[in-house]
């Protein structure tokens, strides 16, 4: 680490050397203001540039710029968006320019890995959106703005807690055990996925007002730059910078109302009693009279009890301008969320700040960015919203003759020891907190070299680090907090430190030779990723202490060139080497190439007369890139010992005291000296159109992906290893989908806009091998845990991932299903059930079709946004319903649980677990974001603007899944903390 | 002039960084040589770098039989594939001993993907995960064991590396000795195979039976004299395990070898061992402590070594006191008791809300409960690591007792160099202690007329049961398949069926099967 600041400083130094050189002369001064032709509006950040020098500004937020040039000088005014225009200075002082947009050309910049290009340039499968389009009202989970937005692009939150993770799956997974995840970038820094105890989501410390843009590359033309971080995509995301000119300032508050919308339908206490009554008659599940006598007086509805709605407050404050030229942004941010689920919550402060002076004439360019923020969070106890699901209605929640229990009614009394926890007292007596900091630091350097005015160099350094420390009690009085029966209480503290150091250095070389340009980067990059963690679990029986700490590396050298031959024809051709800490020496390197043509059909003349083509583009990429992404096993090559912790000691003797005497343990860990990086080869053809003046824009893309050497912990031979499972490389799969954008600015009318965009995604997943022999009697590997060492899904050859994997329900005529009746479906005879062979593959979790529908407009101040997702064909398991509704569960080990309303559609006496009864068809339209806004020109005074908008996240939600919710990432439902529907008022000045 | 000498200075800068650049490269290209920091995590070639860690590594094959991996009480298992309580050796050792017979009964069917309950139905397949799990565990053992025994080979550091390198091969023969008597066949590796990739061959069951006989008979002389030290395998655990080898010999390779069972038992019998006096005390928190009568034992701790292993099961997990209730017996096995109020006979009854018949298997109300494991120390307290809710009693593999009974059943069954006479007195010993403050009576002395192979049979299910035994025991009587003993539920019939001789043996699992070619699935599966 020393070694890698002493290298930054070193680098510092000679940039600041580079910065003290003097600047050139100038003749004389011109000044003016760059307005757009659409409305007259004033342009900021618009660029200045004297022709044939690297002489320039930016326009300041009014517009307006002032520059220094030399005689006979020409000024090239030019803005994303618009046609550049060209202005000979001649004798003029002011000059005020008017640019006509151009909509024709989609000047869009998009950023790509290690620099950017115009949009119309691109050649791989590269998505754009900048915060106009972003959802509203997202207060603490960045990933909520993207929802829905982009084609290929699947975000699934864990749930309606503040601050929730989110499963992000670009193109679908592609690996099976290793990282899915996408490989997030911001502002240049690629992040680790990992985070510290007590942090809900990586992303979370980021303030969503500070983001300007997300850009998510999905094939591997565009991702392979990332080499072997890339195979679950990227998204990178920009923050939002200064821009020259006078000090601007913005305000923006929100307050909102969070509101649960739907309970698991269970019974009331009148219905469940007269259950309980029922069932005693015939002395189902043992419900004898010293049972009954059990049963409560009250009329509890537990799970109107646990949650509330919840209020939150949002406030941001952010600063922009010019210190002469150095443009800089600075930002706070403060948010208050409550969860809907009582004490859950989250606060954050969030701190930004960044400055991008230039130096010698514009030559040395520096981006520095700060980015911190302190989370408190406070997790409660979510165990409490399955057991307010399975809680006894009929009992109180306050009990007061149990002050042992803090006076909270608890089966203890009634000598149920594994019984159900009362779920208010886990809320009220449970204190759940941690506190997160984290620091994104990073400083850009580009520079030009003034020898060789076509190159540039560029050193981007940084460092992210993520500091978290909770602590999870409960006092002795806590009922749920026994072991077999006896009060421990939990005094649980932990924390940790993820950091990671950056160090990219390339060099870019662009040169336009008559028909011919050339665009080339090389670089190198350094990463380094250290994370600690301890935990004390303590409570009155025991003190364990479980620290942990590890660290690996990432080592690169990368290539990328980019030709374009006649402005028409384009080539992208990209290399990266990458080395893994992860792997041996000789397996260390992966080699990750790619290459992508594209043809700009538009500009060629059997095109260009016909006017409804507007745009017109064929794309077509190959690429391969890696995965070294195992998780937490970072050190699968090499022969390790596993030391055992105070918890799994051996006695062998006694110590002379006659006390046992105890010895640590150690085990040999299973390793594959030979594990290697796993590949992912992808396909894409992709073709871009613009239809009537660009009225009508869209993108269609096909791809195929093929992975092979797939990282798996799998099932080796017995007594070939250390264990019966390794990671190591085994197996393939393949990845096929469709995804179409389509984006139509059905009205551009001066005072009324109405954009409607639409994207659609489906995607075929299929194992193409799981193991070393092919045995065609293998039945594949479990996954999806909904018992005791029990499963619903399976992994097998020939199968999408995670198919479920139930036994077939056999129904009577009149369409109920028989208890216990499953189709024989091998011809085994015997028992059925338990007999493997006679389950089968039905359904996934994912959908069949993912459509996003989006639109956005104005009309005169008015504006106003929504977007929506249907998703159709993903399967839902019902646990809630499988884990609870049958008869012999209403009363088990001496006391009452709830069971579902549904529990009278099947009538099961026994549990059902395995059964494809409860896999259901989970298809949904959830309308995720709608917003109205109004904009004020001026309040009280002129400078004063504002913006009013009313917001609801969650707005509603069509489907016929019986649960509460279907959109659940492993398609398992298990009590998830619900996803609230929310109201949100807000303000937002700008000065 | 001024940008020529500018230049210059570019130059130089540039050079400077250039040279700064490759070096960084270089030195960068090597952080990728890493080695583990956790605290936990040992490069393999710092692992015996000092004379305890010896032990610990022994520690360790020991611990394999009866914890679960190195995190308490789960988090970091050792085999995969199954739920981590599900695999402790003696844990799924016992759910096939027991649950395939007449002492005891599961409840609750869905565990391991729905597949426990053949155990029950005596339909087992190859896809069963509670077969699968010790299968895996089995060679799991050996793996280790191999490990340890091939990097102390040659090492003198230590005097007790012979002791350590003889029990290492004890326990990799114990754990053979489980997978020959279960499965027939097994994948076999000894420590000449380095782990790796690579596909195990597979040994029968007469092979099997001659290595570990031999490996027993090499290692006895090495191995600690007679109760040397509490947790460790002595000379008497190792001819205690040749006698219940040569025992079965007639199941295992069809030749009688009672004479040399009885040799080892007069071994085990002389080596000090004695009778606790009081039968429960065997199954309680100081277990370790008050007895001598326990020859060989897995040691768990409630605040040192915890896993949910089989004590923590059947103390945690009964019917009718309390627990989970995931275990009863049948009716059957009662019956075996003339009368509930014998020492022995610990039972959660009708006053503990147990029905003795068992209409539904998983229905926890039925069947009676049993509560013969307990953690609570001889005192009749709480022991002291209650409040954690993992137990302090350890799992006795082989006590005094069980080989008192195998010498009169060798004696029975025809073995030279014993007497008649001694197994009486040994039979008789057994019977005349007394239980404790749960139940009351001794059971009483018997005569030498009543000393009949099928009293020792019974007799072994009323002293031994619910510690591994009985499917053993029923194979080598006959009464295992077949219908000439019927018992609720055997075959999946509510008043028992007759069951077909493949069931003697479990087979291969598929799992091992579809990744190993070398291996052959067992007849009739």
């Amino acid at each position: 680490m020393t070694k890698f600041y002493r290298t930054v400083s070193k680098y510092l130094a000679v940039f600041l050397v580079f910065a003290s050189l003097g600047l050139q002369a100038q003749d004389r001064t011109v000044s003016g203001k760059v307005t757009s032709s659409d409305d007259g509006s004033p342009i900021p950040g618009a660029n200045i540039l004297e022709v044939g020098t690297s002489n320039g500004t930016v326009t300041d937020g009014d517009g307006k710029f002032t520059l220094n040039v030399g005689a006979n000088a020409t000024l090239a005014i030019s803005f994303i968006g618009y046609k550049t225009a060209d202005v000979v200075v001649g004798t003029q002082t002011t000059i005020d320019v008017v640019l006509v947009s151009d909509v024709t050309a989609l000047q869009e910049v998009v950023v790509i890995g290690y620099g950017e290009v115009q949009k119309k340039d691109a050649t791989g499968a590269v998505l754009a959106i900048s915060n106009k389009d972003f959802n509203k009202g997202v207060l603490t989970s960045p990933q909520d703005l993207l929802v829905g937005k982009f084609a290929g692009v699947q975000i699934t939150s864990a749930g309606g807690a503040p601050g929730a993770g989110s499963t992000i799956r670009v193109r679908g997974g592609s690996s099976l055990q290793a990282s899915n995840d996408p490989l997030i970038v911001i502002d240049g820094f690629p992040v680790d996925n990992t985070n510290p105890g007590g942090v809900a989501n990586p992303l979370a410390s980021i303030n969503p007002n500070d983001i300007e843009t997300f850009t998510v590359l999905k094939d591997a033309s565009a991702t392979a730059i990332y080499g072997s971080r890339a195979t679950g995509g990227v998204i990178l995301i920009t923050t939002k910078k200064g821009v020259s000119g006078k000090p601007q300032f913005s305000y923006n508050a929100n307050v909102s109302v969070a509101s649960p919308i739907k309970f698991v339908d269970v019974m009331s206490a009148s219905q469940y009693r007269s259950l309980v009554n029922t069932l005693s008659q015939t002395g189902t599940s043992g419900i004898d009279a010293a049972a009954v006598a059990k049963l409560g007086t009250a009329s509890t509805d537990w799970q109107k009890e646990i949650f509330r709605d919840a209020i939150s407050h949002d406030h941001n404050l952010s600063a922009s301008g010019s210190l002469k030229n150095m443009p800089y942004r600075v930002s706070y941010g403060y948010t208050d969320q409550q969860g809907i689920l009582k004490t859950t919550g989250l606060q954050r402060h969030s701190l930004n700040i960044n400055a991008s002076p230039s130096f010698l004439n514009g030559d040395l360019k520096l981006d520095m960015s700060v980015k911190g923020s302190v989370t408190f969070n406070n997790f409660g106890e979510q165990g409490a919203v399955g057991n307010a699901v399975a809680f006894d209605p009929t009992q109180p929640i306050k009990d007061a003759a149990a002050q042992q229990y803090g006076g909270y009614f608890s089966w203890l009394s009634k000598g149920a020891i594994n019984s159900t926890a009362n779920p208010v007292a886990q809320l009220d007596q449970t204190n759940n907190q941690s506190t997160a900091n984290r620091l994104i630091a990073s400083i850009k350097a580009d520079y030009k070299l003034p020898f060789m005015p076509d190159v540039k160099l560029t050193v981007n350094a940084g460092i992210d680090r993520s500091v978290s420390d909770g602590f999870n009690r409960a006092p002795l009085t806590a009922a749920f907090a026994n072991n077999n029966g006896i009060l421990v209480g939990r005094d649980d503290t932990y924390g940790g430190r993820n950091q990671s150091e950056l160090l990219d250095i390339y060099a870019n070389y662009l040169k336009q030779f008559g028909q011919h340009k050339i665009d080339f980067i090389a670089g190198y990059g350094w990463q380094h990723f250290y994370r600690e963690a301890y935990s004390v679990n303590k409570n009155t029986a025991r003190t364990l202490s479980l620290p942990s700490k590890s660290e690996n590396y990432l080592v690169s050298f990368f290539g990328r060139l980019n030709y374009t031959f006649n402005g028409k024809y384009l080539l992208t051709a990209t290399l990266r080497n990458d080395g893994s800490s992860r792997f041996a020496g000789a397996n260390r390197w992966g080699l990750f190439p790619s290459v992508a043509l594209a043809w700009k059909m538009k500009d060629e003349s059997f095109l260009s007369k016909i006017d409804a083509i507007s745009d017109l583009k064929l794309r077509a990429g190959y690429g391969q890139t890696g995965q070294q992404d195992i998780g937490a096993d970072y050190y699968p090559y090499l022969a390790t010992y596993q030391v055992s912790d105070a918890q799994t000691q051996y006695q062998l003797g006694y110590n002379s005291d006659g006390t046992p005497r105890f010895y640590n343990t150690q085990r040999p860990n299973p390793y594959d000296p030979n594990i290697r990086w796993e590949t992912t080869t992808t396909i894409n053809v992709g073709l871009d159109f613009g239809l009537f003046d660009d009225k009508v824009t869209g993108s269609v893309e096909v791809f195929q992906r093929d992975t092979k050497d797939l990282l798996n912990n799998v099932r080796i031979p017995n007594g070939s290893n250390f264990s019966n499972f390794l990671t190591t490389n085994v197996g393939s799969m393949e990845n096929q989908g469709v995804e179409v954008t389509l984006s139509t600015r059905a009205v551009t009318k001066k005072d009324f806009t109405l954009h409607v965009g639409a994207n659609f995604t489906a995607i075929n997943n299929k194992i193409t091998k799981l193991n070393l022999t092919n045995d065609p009697n293998f039945i594949g590997n479990f996954t999806g845990g909904v018992g005791v060492a029990t499963n619903i899904q399976n992994n097998q050859v020939g199968f999408p991932v995670r198919s479920f994997f139930p036994y077939q329900q056999v129904y009577n005529t009149a369409g109920k299903p028989i208890e216990g009746l499953f189709a024989d479906r091998s011809g085994d005879g015997g028992n059925v059930l338990g007999n493997d062979r006679n389950r089968f593959r039905y359904r996934r979790p994912e959908p069949d079709f993912l459509i996003g529908i989006n639109s956005r407009g104005n009309y005169k101040k008015f504006d106003f946004s929504l977007s929506g997702r249907l998703s159709i064909g993903n399967y839902v398991y019902n646990n809630v319903e499988s884990g609870r509704a049958f008869y012999n569960g209403v009363y088990d080990l001496g006391h009452f649980r709830n069971v579902p309303n549904s529990i009278n559609d099947a009538q099961f006496t026994t549990q059902q677990l395995l059964s494809d009864y409860y896999i259901r068809n989970g298809s949904f339209f959830r309308m995720d974001n709608m917003s109205v806004g109004y904009s004020f020109d001026r309040v009280f005074v002129d400078r004063l603007k504002a913006r009013l908008s009313l917001t609801v996240q969650n707005a509603f939600l069509i489907t016929n899944y019986k649960g509460i919710d279907p959109e659940i990432e492993n398609g398992i439902d298990n009590n998830i903390y619900p996803r609230p529907r929310t109201f949100l008022l807000g303000v937002n000045f700008t000065f | 002039m001024i940008h020529i000498t500018m230049k210059k200075q570019y130059f130089n800068r540039y050079s400077i960084g250039t040279l700064t650049l490759v070096v960084l490269m270089m030195s960068c290209v090597s952080d990728l040589d890493v080695k583990p920091i956790d605290p936990f995590v040992k490069s393999a070639d710092k692992v015996y770098t000092t004379k305890d860690s010896y032990k610990e590594g022994l520690a360790k094959l020991y611990a394999t039989f009866g914890l679960t991996g190195q995190r308490g009480p789960n988090g970091n298992q050792d085999v995969g594939g199954v739920d981590e309580g599900f695999s402790s050796f003696v844990r799924s050792l016992w759910y096939m001993q027991e649950l395939t017979t007449d002492e005891a009964v599961w409840t609750y069917g869905n565990d391991a993907n729905g597949t426990i309950f053949n155990l029950h139905f005596n339909t087992w397949l190859p896809s069963d995960g509670i077969p699968e799990a010790l299968y895996a565990r089995i060679a799991n053992v050996a793996a280790l064991s191999n490990e340890f025994i091939r990097v102390t080979a040659g090492k003198t550091d230590d005097p007790d590396l012979k002791n350590f390198q003889a029990e290492a091969r004890f326990l990799r023969a114990l754990a053979y000795f489980y997978g020959m008597d279960l499965y027939g066949r097994l994948p076999f590796l000894t420590e000449k195979d380095q782990p790796g990739s690579f596909f195990p061959p597979m040994i029968q069951r007469a092979a099997l039976f001659d290595y570990i006989e031999k490996e027993l008979k090499a290692i006895k002389p090495d191995m600690g004299a007679p109760r040397f030290e509490y947790g460790r395998a002595d000379k008497a655990a190792c001819a205690m395990l040749l006698a219940k080898l040569y025992l079965n010999a007639e199941v295992y390779i069809a030749q009688p070898k009672y004479t040399e069972a009885i040799t080892e038992l007069n071994e085990v019998i002389a080596a000090g061992y004695t009778l606790s006096p009081r039968y429960a005390n065997l199954f309680r928190a100081d277990n370790d402590k008050n007895n001598s009568e326990i020859i060989f034992a897995q040691a768990f701790d409630g605040a040192r070594s915890q896993a949910f292993s089989m004590t923590q099961v059947m103390i945690n997990g009964n019917a009718g006191n309390g627990g989970w209730a995931g275990l009863r017996t049948t009716s059957a096995f009662v019956g075996k008791f003339p009368t509930l109020t014998e020492a022995r006979a610990i039972f959660a009854t009708e006053s503990k809300g147990q029905s003795l018949e068992i209409d539904a298997v998983n229905v926890s109300t039925q069947g009676y409960g049993v509560f013969k494991f307990r953690n609570i120390t001889a005192a009749g307290v709480d022991a002291p690591n209650n409040s954690t809710g993992f137990p302090d009693t350890d799992y006795p593999m082989f006590r005094l007792a069980d080989a008192y009974l195998m010498y009169a059943e060798a004696v029975l069954r025809g073995g030279a160099g014993g007497t008649r006479a001694n197994a009486l007195t040994y039979i008789n010993a057994i019977r005349s202690r007394s239980g404790d403050v749960i139940a009351g009576n001794a059971p009483g002395v018997i005569t030498d007329p009543q000393m009949t192979l099928d009293f020792i049979l019974d007799e072994r299910g009323r002293e031994l049961y619910w510690e591994g035994h009985r499917r053993m025991d029923l194979i080598r009587f006959g009464k295992f398949t077949g219908g000439s003993y019927l018992w609720p539920w055997k075959g999946g019939i509510k008043n028992g069926t007759a069951i077909d001789d493949k069931y003697k043996i479990f087979p291969i699992p598929s799992s091992d099967l579809g990744t190993n070619p070398n291996l052959k699935q067992s007849d009739g599966y």
